[in-house]
């Protein structure tokens, strides 16, 4: 499904991927686990086509096809999703409008019709329900306001409402209370199946205990540095991330 | 330097001092408030940019040839709006029209002979623009309402002219005590004619009488547009004003408000985009002459191109003007490198149990955001659009008739597509 070629990225001259490789296959949930800094964030700000970074080398393949020549909208019309790790405050903006035009945007782009009026708000609000959403939240400006948690959830309601092939999780856990870690890990467990994938960025095995991982890897100045299943994350718990700094270096 | 310098006459005010001495004894009543207000554009001229209020707009240089009075044309097509009493006006001149219930509306020059004198809207202050309107204003009406009736009207102008001429209404409204209105004004005109129009209502509010007043400008992309609002405040009167600016190639927009009634209050608003080689100017003046005012200042400008905004915002208050309370902000965004805005926010207090403050931003778009919303899906450009209509949306919103309110969101996202298609 995602496929990462020996990426490079640099940001102000400051280089921050160092030849990274990964694969995550359909139907497969992958997680990345790594020190702060090692540069998880700026993979999945690459991945989804944010513009202040070059890639100075490398490929990043949706379904085979290269998508680092596609602007950040067609990427997400091809299926990809990105929860960030902070959701950004859109002031005068209310939530629902920018659910439908984000919803109709994609519908466009697949040629499809758009949703009534009336099938979108029921949409909304049962996919609402299922996270805890305050249907009252949804009038409000997107995320202007939200608790660190309610933006997280925000996040998890758009990515059921859109449906991504591939799903980018940005420590989507950090900041949510045990019920509401449940709640968006049941979120992502309802869309798993052999046609989606997930790629999730978190530092606690606690949210793996919720959404068990298929693969997990290690991030470390800039790469992946170890590759293993979900015992990978129990280790790390116990042992930290001492050795794979010392291997990165 | 100083009082002794004395500037040569522009050709200009030349122009304006004959023509006010050939046309003087024609002009409809008011004559001592002409004579007044024309003596002192006799003494100031035109100002420069030597001015400091006029620092930004540099109306001797822009004000090269005062085009003759528009002649009488046939009424264009104009914004139509449900649920508003209209009062059409082609180039200036009253069309005529029924009035409302608890509504008299008779022209000036009636007005004026019944003893109406105008410019009493402008408080301590004064201005050459208001000055030159008080002067050669001839066509207008004057507006009453009735104690504590409600009106909802619209004065619909349009200009119908094929070259350079000069239009200066005078509307002076009278809202009787605890009456309320919803007084909507709108602009519009022919692209690429030099038309000048200097145009001034006032609003006199009674005490506890309410107005909200809506000024669209789509003037022609030529028009040199001097717009005025001069607004005196009752005991316990509330008036918002808002303009959504769209039109003209050169406009000041002023905003002159004074508290004579104590716990009065007002919303002064303003939504520009500027495009090509606009330049838009809103400048205002809230007077706080007695205590317990309350005044909001917000206004959002947009600029595209090489156009310049202009935001001046002065609040004042007298020395016994104790508890008022006045917010002002004024943000701007630009959407090229060219654009430019000058942010001159003032506080004049004299008092000292006040809350006052003000704060001015100009940025370009939030890059993070428009990340955000393409990452979602959005195309550039539609996230562009989704942005600033919801920066402009937040100075709209207050306007309480849903449907005006739909039609002027609309104005300004067909500004935004005209923007991709440009
Ligand atoms: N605009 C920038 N200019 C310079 N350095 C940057 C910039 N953006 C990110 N970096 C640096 O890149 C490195 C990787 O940052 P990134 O946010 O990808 O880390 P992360 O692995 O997501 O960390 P965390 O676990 O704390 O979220 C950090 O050292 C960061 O300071
Ligand atoms: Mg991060």
């Amino acid at each position: 499904m995602l496929e990462i070629k020996n990426l490079h990225v640099e940001i102000d001259g400051k280089k921050i991927l160092n030849g990274l490789n990964l694969k995550v296959n359909r139907g497969e949930v992958a997680a990345i686990m790594g020190p702060n800094g090692s540069g998880k964030s700026t993979l999945s700000y690459v991945v989804a086509g944010k513009e202040d970074y070059t890639v100075t080398e490398g490929e990043i393949l949706l379904d085979g096809v290269n998508i680092l020549e596609m602007e950040p909208h067609e990427r997400a019309h091809a299926g990809l999703f990105l929860a960030f790790q902070y959701p950004l405050e859109i002031p005068g903006v209310a939530t629902m409008t920018f659910l439908k035009a984000a919803l109709n945007a994609q519908a466009k782009s697949r040629g499809e019709e758009e949703l009534s009026p009336g099938d979108f708000m029921k949409k909304v609000r049962a996919a609402s329900a299922k996270l805890g959403i305050n249907p009252d939240m949804l009038k409000r400006p997107l995320n202007v306001g939200f608790s660190g948690g309610e933006k997280k959830r925000m996040e998890i309601l758009q990515m059921a409402l859109l449906e991504p092939k591939m799903a980018i999780l940005d420590e989507t856990d950090s900041g949510l209370d045990i019920d509401a870690l449940r709640i968006v890990a049941e979120g992502v467990n309802a869309q798993r199946d052999p046609n989606h994938a997930f790629l999730v960025i978190t530092h606690y095995q606690r949210l793996l205990d919720h959404i068990r991982p298929d693969t997990v890897h290690v991030m470390a100045a800039g790469r992946i540095v170890k590759s293993g299943g979900p015992e990978i994350a129990l280790e790390l718990e116990e042992r930290g991330y001492a050795e794979y700094i010392g291997a990165a270096a | 330097m100083g009082a002794s310098v004395v500037m040569m006459r522009t050709p200009a005010e030349t122009a304006l001092i004959e023509r006010f001495n050939a046309e003087k004894a024609g002009l409809p009543g008011a004559a001592e408030a002409r004579a007044e207000a024309f003596a002192r554009f006799e003494k100031s001229g035109l100002p420069s940019k030597r001015v400091e209020s006029y620092h930004y707009t540099d109306l001797r240089s822009l004000l090269r040839n005062p085009a003759p009075v528009a002649a009488d044309a046939v009424a264009a097509k104009t914004l139509k709006l449900k649920g508003f009493r209209r009062l059409g006006f082609t180039n200036g001149r009253w069309q005529g029209g029924e009035s409302a219930p608890g509504v008299s509306v008779k022209p000036l020059a009636d007005a004026y002979a019944e003893g109406l004198v105008p410019g009493l809207g402008m408080g301590q202050s004064s201005d050459v623009v208001v000055d030159l309107n008080t002067a050669f204003a001839r066509d207008g009406v004057a507006i009453e309402v009735e104690a504590g009736a409600e009106a909802r009207l619209h004065l619909a102008f349009s200009e119908n002219v094929a070259s350079a001429q000069s239009i200066t209404p005078r509307v002076i409204v009278t809202i009787r005590e605890g009456a309320s209105l919803v007084l909507v004004q709108s602009h519009e005109g022919p692209n690429a004619v030099a038309y000048q129009v200097n145009e001034m209502v006032e609003l006199r509010l009674g005490s506890q009488a309410k107005v909200e007043h809506i000024r669209l400008n789509q003037s022609g992309d030529k028009a040199m547009v001097l717009s005025n609002i001069a607004a005196t405040l009752g005991e316990e009167a509330e008036l918002s004003t808002t303009q959504l600016a769209l039109g003209g190639e050169t406009c000041r927009h002023q905003v002159f408000v004074t508290y004579q009634g104590e716990n009065a209050k007002s919303a002064i608003r303003g939504a520009t985009l500027l495009k090509g080689e606009q330049h838009h100017d809103s400048t205002l003046v809230v007077d706080h002459a007695v205590p317990h005012g309350e005044s909001r200042e917000l206004f959002r400008t947009v600029v595209d191109g090489t156009a310049q905004g202009v935001f001046q915002g002065k609040i004042i208050v007298r020395p016994h003007a104790q508890k008022t309370d006045g917010q002002m902000a004024s943000n701007a965004l630009l959407l090229s490198d060219e654009a430019g805005m000058s942010n001159k926010p003032e506080l004049e207090i004299f008092a000292d149990d006040v809350l006052c403050a003000h704060g001015a931003t100009c940025g370009a778009l939030d890059e993070n955001q428009l990340f955000y919303l393409q990452a979602r899906g959005l195309p550039k450009q539609q996230a562009e659009a989704l942005l600033v209509e919801a920066f402009i949306g937040e100075v709209l919103e207050p306007i309480s008739d849903e449907g005006l309110r739909d039609v002027l969101a609309g104005l300004v996202s067909e500004w935004m597509q005209a923007r991709v298609v440009a």
